[in-house]
């Protein structure tokens, strides 16, 4: 009896160190993501070295993430959860977790510590914004433009996009408020830690709205991320805002006439969710899985498939070089110092409290 | 010569003979087992409609379960609002007495506070918030935090039983107290796997300490059911210590002796001592949240505590529910009855270019030669084979202003550099790409109508010396009309519901009602609206369809 029980306990203990017997785990996982660079910088950093070290599993990808929500909810009312492992934006994490459809974890038990010993809920730091959510990397909305398209000044800060006179030219927005609002009371003089408390009043949405009205006849308003780099590369568009991965690759990978700034960027997070209601085994499987996946060298990894910033600080020095053309990622991480001079943090409470207060204000202008 | 087969030659009734046999024996008819036809003919009747079923009784079940049940259900949410009820029972209850004006009563409070206590356990407390912040701005974050705050209201009480008398913070002395000796005696001997026993409260607890009575039965219930643990086992919620205070502070309990009686009566005389600290629920709120204080938020939740409301299909047509009654929302948040016009023109607009275009194409695919017109058809078809997406795009690379079109114009000198037209992002660029998508439907019923047309009348026409004109007018069109029935029904109702195409082309002036549900559906989870709006454009449809009915009648529609 005695013997049974410090047999349960050591092997708890092994599975929090994240080696486990297999028998007691799924072998076969299926992982939701965005499909395209993002998960092949997944599949190449992480997945594929696991699958090396545990040949018994295999992994299949379902590229859902932009309607996660709405599928997790519906799976959730059918009783029949399919996934295992789902790959959001930090937003979508706390909506979902709100929502009761993604396990809440515990970072310490769940993560590794960071190679240089930090625990893995300090390590991460604010970046855990839902009790639910585990980071893996920091993106950014900024705004690239076209070099030959700009005049003799290019541009070097992001009010840019309200100058008319100095830039005449279509540019590209995001259709829907967020960025969009923040950027417009900026560029209206509104100092940046009050962006969010002027967007909270009525009338700070309204002079939001009034600036962007100046330059609604220019924008062509885009809704998937590969919208803005195919503008700007046919000349569409002059500038537009985008994620920095997609402008990395248009700039350094497709060597395009285009440049991008990182002034006023605005942070945001992509990670995982554990869906709620997985089987014991299942859950043993991501949890075996998850421990290998977020770990200091494996962030680091991914960056060299992309260039989005490790969500580990512990990761940032081990950022190495791109994976096919060999230059050092670093000075296009979102995340250097020497692009993170003036950033601005997606305020994810206060988006989700107004988001469809103010979207249908936003939907309503546009449609006027 | 014997004819042994013949009719006559039986005794029993045949079905050739049974006429006769009935005439001849004046009794009724009877089959050839002896039982009256009437009723065997019945019999092989029922039997032929029971298998006739059974063959269609796969689509049957296929169409209910797949089809209709799920449109149901979906348009069922648009008004089901159990939520908010089933969530927050007693504070709901509480409300009804309430008239809205000032903060509402201690009751109020109270009810809300062991509402969303038992709800933060079950963790749906947040589900709730999600709920109502599509009726108030802010309601997410303040559940969202109050689930964590509340802690703090009973963590008060039991700090200062706990340092009156450790046992306050144990299991098993309140398990002792709340519970029937018989199952505590019985739950002790229950092991991991095992179903458990069902916990009882103890007899007569109820009338002394009632507010502690219900919270401890429902934190053990939970505990057995939910958690799988032993009420035995775990410290109850501080929502129970601070029922307890309730009842102490209501009822003398100096004369109890039950279990657990010097445990009891010590924070009995505790709780009536001046030094003990209490706070009311409302100061308690008002602590985690100001806003708990402010009126509005009680207001939306007694407005929406019915178990159905009409509010998301108010929303739907811009209207809102608020304690006034039902008012127009503010002109700058008004945009469903726009995109509803928006969706008929535009889809008029598609139905009728699609006419015009396919009009001519039919014609010719009906009176070409063979072969010719099969390689026409394949034109037609063609697109039809493509990815819905491909084409799509290609009409971006067409369109755009520094596409193909506006190249073209450019060179040859029709439009200047600097004044590309826009022809895509706006209404324009929707109704273009969408008629091309949308074409094969209408050339199909029409080509099968015409080609069912004969030649011989248009023949006959000319040779009674009718014009082109006259004869195509008055002879053939006339003939052509069900395709173009069938046409429009199909183009006007496949358009009215498109998404994709305009979400990618459309731009802000060429998106239809159906981008608002996608976004609704996908993106702000609010689903109750998104049904509303689906359930509307589905009687918009059905109404059209009936007009479309009495006016050109639907008879005259053929796919063939």
């Amino acid at each position: 009896m005695k013997l049974t029980k410090t047999l349960l306990a050591s092997t708890a203990l092994t599975v929090a160190a994240g080696a486990v017997a297999a028998q007691d785990m799924a072998d076969s996982m299926t992982i939701v993501s965005w499909g395209g660079a993002y998960q092949r910088s997944q599949d190449e950093a992480y997945v594929k070295p696991y699958l090396e070290e545990h040949p018994e599993v295999s992994v299949s990808w379902d590229e859902s993430s932009n309607e996660a929500v709405a599928r997790l909810r519906a799976m959730n009312e059918a009783g029949n959860v399919t996934w295992d492992l789902v790959d959001v934006v930090a937003a979508d994490a706390i909506r979902l977790c709100d929502e009761g459809l993604a396990m809440e974890y515990d970072p310490d038990e769940l993560l590794a510590e960071g190679d240089d010993g930090t625990s893995a809920e300090d390590d991460f730091g604010d970046l855990i914004v839902s009790d639910c959510y585990i980071p893996q990397i920091v993106y950014s909305t900024t705004v690239g433009y076209r070099t030959d398209l700009v005049g003799d000044t290019p541009p070097s800060d992001i009010c840019a996009i309200f100058d008319l006179e100095t830039y005449p030219g279509m540019r590209s927005l995001e259709r829907r408020p967020i960025n969009n609002m923040e950027w417009a009371l900026y560029c209206d003089g509104v100092a940046k830690d009050e962006i969010y408390d002027v967007l909270e009043t009525p009338e700070g949405q309204d002079q939001a709205l009034a600036k962007l009205d100046t330059i609604k006849d220019n924008v062509v308003w885009w809704s998937a991320g590969a919208d803005t780099p195919q503008l700007l590369a046919d000349g569409e568009v002059i500038m537009g805002s985008t994620y920095n991965g997609r402008l990395f690759s248009l700039i350094v990978e497709q060597d395009q006439p285009v440049d991008m700034l990182w002034d006023m960027q605005v942070f945001d997070l992509d990670g995982w969710i554990i869906p709620a209601g997985l089987s014991d085994e299942a859950l043993a499987r991501v949890k075996d899985f998850l421990y290998f996946a977020t770990d200091t060298q494996r962030l680091a990894d991914q960056a060299a498939y992309i260039s989005y910033g490790p969500a580990r600080e512990s990761s940032a020095p081990l950022v190495g070089q791109h994976a096919e053309l060999g230059i050092d990622m670093a000075p296009h991480m979102p995340t250097d110092p020497a692009n993170a001079g003036n950033t601005l943090l997606y305020n994810y409470e206060f988006w989700a409290d107004y988001r469809d207060d103010i979207d249908a204000k936003f939907q309503s202008w546009l449609a006027q | 010569m014997t004819d042994a087969t013949g009719p006559d030659k039986f005794d029993a009734p045949t079905p050739d003979n049974a006429m006769r046999m009935a005439d001849k024996t004046n009794g009724p008819m009877l089959s050839a087992d002896g039982t009256p036809l009437k009723k065997s003919l019945a019999k092989a009747l029922r039997m032929q409609k029971i298998r006739a079923l059974a063959l269609i009784a796969p689509l049957l079940i296929f169409v209910l379960v797949s089809f209709i049940l799920p449109i149901g259900d979906m348009l069922f949410r648009s008004v089901e609002n159990q939520i908010v009820s089933d969530t927050m029972p007693r504070a709901t209850e509480a409300l009804e007495e309430w008239d809205g004006a000032g903060t509402p009563p201690e009751a109020v409070y109270e009810g809300a506070y062991y509402d969303l206590f038992f709800a933060a356990e079950q963790r749906i407390h947040t589900r709730l918030g999600s709920r109502l912040n599509y009726e108030q701005t802010g309601a997410s974050s303040m559940f969202r935090r109050s689930g964590r705050g509340l802690d703090d209201i009973g963590e008060l009480y039991r700090d200062q039983f706990e340092d009156l008398d450790e046992n306050w913070d144990e299991a098993m002395p309140w398990a002792e107290l709340m519970g029937d000796p018989e199952w505590i005696a019985e739950q002790s001997e229950w092991q991991e796997g095992d179903s458990q026993p069902e916990f009882t409260l103890r007899e007569g607890i109820a009338d002394i300490l009632p507010k502690t009575a219900e919270q401890y039965e429902n934190f053990a219930l939970f505990q057995q059911d939910e958690e799988e643990n032993s009420p035995l086992e775990e410290e109850p919620w501080s929502a129970v210590h601070t029922a307890l205070y309730q009842d102490l502070a209501a009822n003398d309990l100096s004369s109890y002796s039950g279990p657990r009686a010097d445990m009891l009566i010590a924070a009995d005389e505790l709780v009536a001592s001046p030094d003990f600290e209490s706070l009311t629920f409302q100061q308690g709120f008002e602590e985690i949240d100001e806003d708990w204080v402010d009126p509005e938020i009680w207001r939306t939740i007694k407005l929406y505590s019915p178990d159905y409301t009409s509010g998301y299909f108010l929303n739907s047509v811009d209207m809102e529910l608020t304690p006034d009654g039902v008012q127009p929302r503010p002109e700058n948040e008004r945009i469903y009855i726009m995109l509803f016009q928006r969706t008929l023109f535009m889809s008029l607009m598609i139905t009728f270019s699609c006419i015009l275009l396919a009009y001519p194409v039919a014609y010719l695919l009906s009176n070409l030669p063979a072969r010719s017109a099969n390689l026409l058809m394949i034109l037609v078809l063609l697109p039809f084979w493509t990815s819905l997406l491909v084409r799509t795009s290609a009409w971006k690379v067409m369109l755009q202003q520094q596409g193909v079109i506006n190249d073209v114009l450019v060179w040859i000198g029709l439009v200047a550099d600097d004044s590309r037209l826009t022809m895509i992002n706006n209404q324009f660029g929707t109704i273009v790409a969408m008629t091309h998508i949308l074409l094969p439907f209408m050339i199909l019923p029409m080509y099968s109508v015409m080609s069912t047309i004969p030649p011989t009348y248009v023949r006959a026409a000319k040779s009674l010396g009718a014009t082109n004109w006259t004869t195509f007018w008055r002879v053939y069109f006339p003939q052509s009309i069900p395709g173009i029935g069938a046409g429009s029904i199909l183009v006007f109702i496949l358009s009215i519901g498109y998404y994709i195409t305009p979400e990618i082309v459309g731009g802000n002036t060429g998106t239809f009602i159906s981008n608002r549900i996608a976004y609704h559906i996908s993106s702000s989870l609010n689903w109750g609206l998104a049904a509303a709006l689906g359930a509307i454009l589905l009687a918009v449809v059905l109404i059209l369809y009936w007009a479309y009915d009495r006016i050109v009648g639907i008879d005259n529609v053929k796919l063939g």
